[in-house]
């Protein structure tokens, strides 16, 4: 039968496992805002998303206040639609001013989705993102990612025409 | 002619011993241990999981210390030493964990298993025990199967942890990348259920292939000293090349298509 010892030592062994997978869950694989939270969607329209993915962040200021959850196609106007999804916490607090652009973490780093907030007229109801309807849901004031190219075309053959 | 009596000879060996090992593995799997028999499992994850726990901690811990200096000196050429985290956590979690960890196993775990099995059976322990009317199956092969597939999973994630803090002792303590960044950035790529799920999911996989091999290969084993070295051999040989095939197999349905 098994000794004590043996038993000592599988208990040891199966914490050894339970310390690594709290290591790699809280400190590996940390999700930060990971969404399991209440969430709200949001969408924006933009030019070119350059490398922007899903669950890229969305950050206010340096702040993140929600995720990427999904890319795709408008198939009318052919431009790149961004969702978002921006925790609860948030809500009826960005006015529809607002307005979202594709930045760059870093030289090299990963894109995200930086959120300025707008303001409101005086005297009139505010309309928060996330409330409004039909054609005007999505955040209007988009800037889109900046490409290497453009650009260098812009400094080659921007000095003749500006 | 003879070609021919010599390939239906073959194809006939090989088929009986596939349906020999699936009849060998249908038994280990519904030979789920009661509770009487949980010391039988656990005196079997000490042989197999915690006597490989030593191997393991130590090649874990250079395997990670290396990637994160050769990882440092590429990626110190762009400037962005700081994704030396996920490069580390990712290669650990994803490929070198599970699949180290599993060549690891199958030499040191899978190949003890095999000799154990072949002796047992060339003493014939095996037979006695059938004489006592308690089925080896039961008694011998299940509780090592299922130590081993419990045992296999928990040894690749203690493979991945220690890799990476070897990661962070070497690019954090000794090349000076910044510690915040090594965590921060780590944070913010690795994903829960697709990269550390997958790992496990990748090592449980493996777990039952070399546990199948090695214990089918020791049950299978000519009882003689030759026949017990070679089915030694065997378990080592065909098990690695089982993990690195289905790796890449794996590979191709979690990682290929997004």
């Amino acid at each position: 039968m098994t000794s004590k010892k043996t038993e000592l030592m599988v208990g040891i062994f199966v914490a050894l496992a339970i310390a690594a997978i709290l290591l790699l869950a809280l400190q590996v694989a940390n999700q930060g805002m990971s969404g399991n939270g209440e969430s709200y969607n949001v969408s924006a329209k933009f030019d070119n998303i350059g490398g922007l993915k899903a669950r890229s962040s969305v950050k206010v200021g340096g702040v993140i206040i929600g995720r990427v959850s999904r890319i795709y196609l408008d198939d009318r106007e052919l431009i790149p639609v961004v969702e978002m999804e921006i925790s609860s916490n948030y809500i009826k607090t960005f006015p529809e001013t607002s307005s979202v652009s594709i930045l760059t973490a870093g030289l090299l780093g990963e894109q995200y989705i930086g959120l300025t907030p707008g303001f409101v007229f005086p005297g009139e109801d505010p309309i928060y993102i996330g409330d409004q309807e039909g054609e005007t849901k999505y955040i209007v004031d988009t800037k889109s990612a900046l490409v290497l190219e453009d650009l260098i075309g812009q400094f080659l053959f921007g000095k003749d025409s500006g | 002619m003879n070609w021919l009596i010599s390939l239906g000879a073959s194809t006939l060996s090989r088929l009986s011993a596939i349906g020999n090992a699936s009849l060998m593995l249908w038994g280990a799997l519904f030979a789920v241990p009661r509770l009487k028999n949980i010391s039988l499992i656990i005196q079997q994850v000490y042989v197999v999981g915690v006597q490989s726990l030593l191997i393991i901690i130590v090649s874990g811990l250079f395997i990670g210390m290396v990637i994160a200096l050769q990882g440092y000196t590429i990626l110190v050429n762009y400037g962005a030493e700081g994704s030396l985290g996920p490069m580390v956590a990712l290669s650990l979690l994803r490929e070198l964990g599970p699949v180290v960890t599993a060549l690891l196993f199958a030499g040191r775990a899978g190949s003890a298993l095999t000799a154990e099995i072949g002796l047992m059976k060339a003493t014939e322990q095996l037979s006695s025990l059938e004489m006592m009317a308690v089925d080896p199956l039961r008694r011998i092969i299940a509780p090592r199967f299922w130590a081993g597939v419990i045992s296999m999973p928990l040894l690749a994630l203690i493979f991945s942890a220690i890799g990476i803090l070897g990661g962070h002792l070497v690019g954090v303590d000794w090349l000076g990348v910044d510690s915040g960044s090594y965590w921060s950035i780590m944070q913010s790529t690795v994903e829960w259920d697709k990269d550390v799920i997958n790992g496990v999911i990748k090592s449980i996989v493996f777990a039952l292939v070399v546990v199948w091999i090695a214990l089918y290969k020791g049950y299978d084993a000519i009882p003689t000293s030759e026949g017990i070295s070679k089915a030694t051999t065997e378990t080592v040989v065909f098990s690695s090349l089982a993990i690195l095939g289905i790796d890449f197999v794996l590979t191709a349905l979690m990682f290929g298509i997004n």
